[in-house]
C-alpha cells in the first residue's frame, strides 16, 4: 500500500510542459510567451526549454514571464527581468556582445577563410600542369618498354 | 564462471591486439612477409576473443546475474527479455565494451575481405586497428571494468533508465557505434597511407567503401535517436542540439564531407592531402564525441558517466591518436603531391564547395557545443549555448548546400560549363520556386520558412532526376528508360541519397513552419477541433506493465466527422527507477501526424490534454532511410564489389565519366 500511495504521488508530481492554466486569454500575448519562452533554458534541467520542461521552477518561470507580458512589458524587457534574477545561463542564445562575439561570428569567418584556401587551391589545380611531362627514370623506363 | 571467462576472453584480446599492432607494423617497415600476414590471424583471434567476453556479459544479463555490479545498477528482474539484452550497452562499461566488439569486428572485417590490398598496406591497416584497440582495451580494464563482481549479492536490481527501455533507443546505440567506430578503418586507412608514404586513385578506391559503411551506419543512428525522442520525450521534438547529439553529427558532417572528397582523390588524384586530413578529423571528432558523452563534461539528458578519471583517459586517447596523426600527416605531406588538374568551373570545384560547407558547418558545431565549457573556464560566465543559436548558424551552411548540389552533381570533372550544367536544371529551379509561391500564398501569415524549405526540397529531388536522367544519353525515351535500369549502382546511389536530403531538408523546414498545437483539459466524452481534425478523449484509465504502472487514455481521431483512428496516449511510472515518463498516441499519416500526449489529472475535473499537429514529420525519417538506401546502392556497386583484386591494377583510376 505505501508503495503505491508512493506511486500516486509521483504521478502527480511532475507538471508536464505548459499547463492549461497557464495559458492566457489573449492569444497574440499568449503566442508571444511561447516564442519567448522556447529560448529560455529551465535552470535545473539539462538542455530543455522552460516550454518544455516539467520542473516547478520552469512553471513558476513561466508565470512570471507571463504576468510580465501582461503588465505590458515589451519582450526584451520581460527577457531582461528573468535574466537578472536567474543569470544570462536561461539563455539559449547567448547575447552577442563582448567574448561572444567569436561565438557569434566563428561561422561566417571560417567560412570566408576556408572558401578562400579552397579558392586559392583551386586555382593553383587550374593553373598547375599536368603530368604530361615524364620524370627522367618515368622516360627511361618507357624508352626500355618501347625498345623491347 | 562464465563471467571470469568473459573477463579473462577480454584481457587476453587486449594482448593479441598488442601483437596485431607491433608484428605487422614493424614487419611492413622491415619488409618481413611473414610478420605482415600475422596481422589476419590476429585479427580474426581479437574479434573471437572480445566477441566471446560480449557475449559472456550478454548472459549475465539475460540471467540477470546480480553478483555482478554492473547487472546491478542496470537491470531488474522484471525488465522484459528485450531490454534485458539492449541493457548491455545502455550503461557506460558495457557501451565501452561494445564499442571495441565493433572496433575488433572492423579489423576483423578488413583481413577478411581485404586480399585485394597489397600486403604491406594491409599489415599497416590492422596495425594500426590494433593500436586504437590496445587503447581502449586500456580504458576499459583500468577504469570501466565490467567484470566487477559484487561481495554480496542485492536480491533485485536497480532497472534500467527508463527512457532507455524502448525499442528505438534500444537499437540506436550499436548504429551509432559501427558509424563511429566504422571511422576508426578510415583513419587506419590514412595512417597507413601515410606511412606507405603512397595516396592514390587506388587508395582512394580501397577506403571509400568503408567510409560509405560508417556513414551509412552513422545516418541511420542518427535516425533511430531523433525518431525516439520524437515519439518518446512528449512533446515532439526531433532535434535539440543537444551536446551529446551534436557529438554524433559532426562525425557524420566530416564523414559525408569525406565521402565526397574521397570520390575527387579515386576518380582524379587530387584533394588528396585534404582527404587525409578529414579521414583523421572525421575519426577524431568520434573520438572527441565518445569524450563528451562519457566524460559527461557538458552534463545533458545522455550523460550516464560522470567520472573525471574517465574523461581524462578518453582525453589522453583522443590527444594522443590526434596529434600522432597529424605530426604524420605534416612529416609525409609532400607525398601527398596532387595529380590531377581541373578548372575552375568543374565537378572537382564543386565538391571543394560542398567540402568547405560541411567542414565549416561541423567546426560552427563544435564551436557551439563547446563554447560553454570555454566561457566557464576561460570567462568565468555560465552561459546556455542552444537551438535558437543552432538554428540562426548552422542551418545557411545546408541552405547554400541544398542550392549548390544539383549543379555541382552535374557538372562535368576536369573542365565544365556553367551553362551547360544549368540547361537541363533551369526547368526544375522554375518549378521549385513555383511551389514555393504556391506554398507562400496558401499559408497565411507564417514564417517564410515554409516555402524556403519547398524551393530547396523540390530543387534538390528535382535535380537529382535531372542529373540521373541525364545519364542516360541523347537517344529516344524508350532507350533512355532501358538504360535507365542498367545505369551503375552508384548512380542510382547518389540519386536515392540526395533525394533524401532534399526529402529532409524539406520536411524539416515543413515541419518547424506548419506545426499546429493545442493545450486544454479535456473531461471524459470532450470532442474538439485542431486543425482539419476533432480529437475525443473517451477514456482514462490505469494500466500496470511489466515493470511500470500506466494511466491511459483512449482517444479518437475524426476527420470530416468519420473516426480515422483511435489511439492511447500513456504516463508511466517506472517504480524502481523512481523516474515518469509519456508515451505519445500518434496517429501517423503521409501528410500529418496526430500526435497526442495526456497530462495530470486537475483539480477541477478533467485532464491536461495536448494535441499536436506535426506535418511532414515521418518524411524527416523517410529522408534519412533515403540517404542510408543510397549508400548501400553506392556500396554495392559493381566497381567497388570486384575493384582491385587481380585485375584492379589494370583498371584505370578514371572510371566513369567523360572528362567533356
Amino acid at each position: 500500500m505505501r508503495h503505491f500511495l508512493l506511486i500516486l504521488a509521483l504521478m502527480a508530481a511532475p507538471a508536464w510542459a505548459v499547463q492549461p492554466d497557464e495559458v492566457l486569454d489573449d492569444p497574440v500575448l499568449e503566442q508571444r510567451a511561447r516564442d519567448i519562452s522556447a529560448g529560455l533554458r529551465c535552470p535545473v534541467c539539462q538542455n530543455e526549454s522552460i516550454d518544455e520542461s516539467n520542473a516547478g521552477i520552469s512553471g513558476d518561470l513561466r508565470v512570471k514571464l507571463r504576468e510580465r507580458l501582461v503588465a505590458g512589458d515589451s519582450d526584451e524587457e520581460a527577457v531582461q527581468f528573468l535574466v537578472d534574477r536567474y543569470g544570462e545561463f536561461i539563455l539559449f542564445s547567448p547575447p552577442k556582445e563582448g567574448a561572444n562575439l567569436v561565438l557569434w561570428l566563428a561561422g561566417p569567418l571560417l567560412l570566408l577563410v576556408a572558401a578562400g584556401v579552397g579558392f586559392a587551391s583551386v586555382r593553383a589545380r587550374a593553373a598547375a600542369k599536368g603530368p604530361e611531362n615524364l620524370s627522367s627514370d618515368e622516360q627511361a623506363r618507357l624508352d626500355e618498354i618501347m625498345r623491347s | 564462471m562464465i563471467t571470469e571467462i568473459g573477463h579473462f576472453a577480454l584481457i587476453l584480446a587486449a594482448l593479441v591486439a598488442v601483437v596485431q599492432t607491433a608484428v605487422p607494423l614493424v614487419g611492413a617497415h622491415k619488409g618481413w612477409r611473414s610478420w605482415m600476414v600475422l596481422g589476419d590471424p590476429a585479427a580474426t583471434l581479437q574479434f573471437i576473443l572480445v566477441g566471446f567476453s560480449f557475449a559472456a556479459l550478454t548472459y549475465a544479463f539475460v540471467v540477470s546475474d546480480f553478483s555482478l555490479r554492473l547487472v546491478f545498477l542496470n537491470s531488474h528482474s522484471d525488465k522484459p527479455m528485450l531490454y534485458k539484452i539492449t541493457g548491455v550497452w545502455g550503461n557506460h562499461e558495457g557501451s565501452m565494451l561494445l564499442w571495441v566488439l565493433i572496433l575488433a569486428l572492423f579489423g576483423a572485417c578488413a583481413s577478411w575481405f581485404g586480399s585485394n590490398l597489397p600486403v604491406s598496406l594491409r599489415a599497416r591497416v590492422l596495425g594500426v586497428q590494433g593500436l586504437v584497440s590496445v587503447a581502449f582495451y586500456a580504458f576499459i580494464l583500468l577504469t570501466s571494468n565490467p567484470f566487477l563482481r559484487m561481495q554480496a549479492p542485492p536480491f533485485d536490481g536497480q532497472d534500467l533508465n527508463p527512457l532507455l527501455q524502448d525499442p528505438g533507443l534500444a537499437f540506436h546505440p550499436p548504429f551509432l557505434y559501427l558509424g563511429y567506430v566504422g571511422l576508426s578503418m578510415t583513419f587506419s586507412f590514412a595512417i597507413a597511407a601515410l606511412l606507405e608514404g603512397k595516396v592514390d586513385a587506388a587508395w582512394g578506391r580501397w577506403v571509400r567503401p568503408w567510409t560509405l559503411a560508417a556513414w551509412l551506419f552513422l545516418t541511420v543512428g542518427i535516425g533511430l535517436g531523433s525518431w525516439w525522442a520524437y515519439y518518446e520525450l512528449g512533446w515532439g521534438g526531433f532535434w535539440f542540439w543537444d551536446p551529446v547529439e551534436n557529438a554524433s553529427f559532426m562525425p557524420w558532417l566530416l564523414a559525408t564531407a569525406l565521402l565526397h572528397s574521397a570520390i575527387v582523390v579515386e576518380k582524379r588524384e587530387a584533394l588528396k592531402a585534404w582527404t587525409i586530413l578529414l579521414a583523421i578529423l572525421a575519426f577524431g571528432f568520434s573520438l572527441l564525441g565518445t569524450f563528451i558523452v562519457r566524460s559527461g563534461v557538458l552534463t545533458s539528458v545522455h550523460a550516464f558517466a560522470n567520472d573525471p578519471e574517465r574523461g581524462v583517459f578518453i582525453l589522453m586517447i583522443f590527444g594522443g591518436f590526434v596529434g600522432a596523426a597529424l605530426t604524420l600527416f605534416a612529416l609525409r605531406a609532400s607525398a601527398m603531391e596532387a595529380k590531377g588538374v581541373f578548372s575552375m568551373v568543374s565537378r572537382e570545384s564543386a565538391l571543394v564547395a560542398n567540402n568547405v560547407l560541411l567542414a565549416v558547418s561541423a567546426l560552427v558545431v563544435f564551436v557551439g557545443t563547446l563554447w560553454p565549457v570555454f566561457a566557464e573556464m576561460v570567462l568565468g560566465r555560465v552561459l546556455s549555448v542552444g537551438a535558437p543559436f543552432f538554428n540562426a548558424a548552422f542551418s545557411p551552411f545546408f541552405v547554400l548546400l541544398s542550392l549548390i548540389l544539383p549543379v555541382g552533381a552535374i557538372l562535368a570533372w576536369k573542365r565544365g560549363s556553367l551553362r551547360k550544367a544549368l540547361t537541363p536544371l533551369w526547368p526544375m529551379a522554375v518549378l521549385a520556386v513555383a511551389l514555393g509561391g504556391l506554398a507562400f500564398a496558401m499559408q497565411t501569415g507564417r514564417s517564410a520558412l515554409g516555402p524556403v524549405g519547398v524551393v530547396l526540397g523540390v530543387w534538390v529531388v528535382g535535380g537529382a532526376a535531372v542529373d540521373l536522367w541525364q545519364r542516360t544519353g541523347r537517344q529516344g525515351i524508350a532507350a533512355r528508360l532501358g538504360r535507365l535500369t542498367r545505369l551503375p549502382r552508384a548512380d542510382w546511389g547518389k540519386f536515392i541519397a540526395h533525394s533524401g536530403l532534399g526529402v529532409t531538408v524539406f520536411a524539416v523546414a515543413g515541419l518547424m513552419a506548419w506545426e499546429d498545437e493545442d493545450i486544454r483539459v479535456a473531461n471524459i466524452g470532450d470532442r474538439w477541433q485542431v486543425g482539419i481534425h476533432e480529437v475525443e478523449l473517451r477514456d482514462v484509465y490505469r494500466e500496470e506493465g511489466p515493470n511500470y504502472m500506466a494511466t491511459k487514455a483512449d482517444m479518437a481521431v475524426y476527420r470530416n466527422g468519420r473516426e480515422v483512428a483511435v489511439v492511447h496516449p500513456e504516463k508511466r511510472v517506472y517504480p524502481v527507477a523512481e523516474m515518469p515518463t509519456t508515451e505519445a498516441g500518434i496517429r501517423n499519416g503521409v501528410l500529418r501526424d496526430v500526435y497526442l500526449v495526456i497530462g495530470d489529472p486537475q483539480n477541477a475535473g478533467g485532464w491536461a490534454v495536448r494535441t499536436y499537429i506535426k506535418p511532414f514529420a515521418n518524411w524527416i525519417w523517410g529522408g534519412a532511410i533515403l540517404m542510408a538506401i543510397g549508400g548501400l546502392f553506392s556500396l554495392s556497386d559493381r566497381r567497388l564489389r570486384v575493384a582491385a583484386g587481380a585485375t584492379k591494377r589494370k583498371v584505370a583510376p578514371t572510371g566513369g565519366v567523360p572528362a567533356e
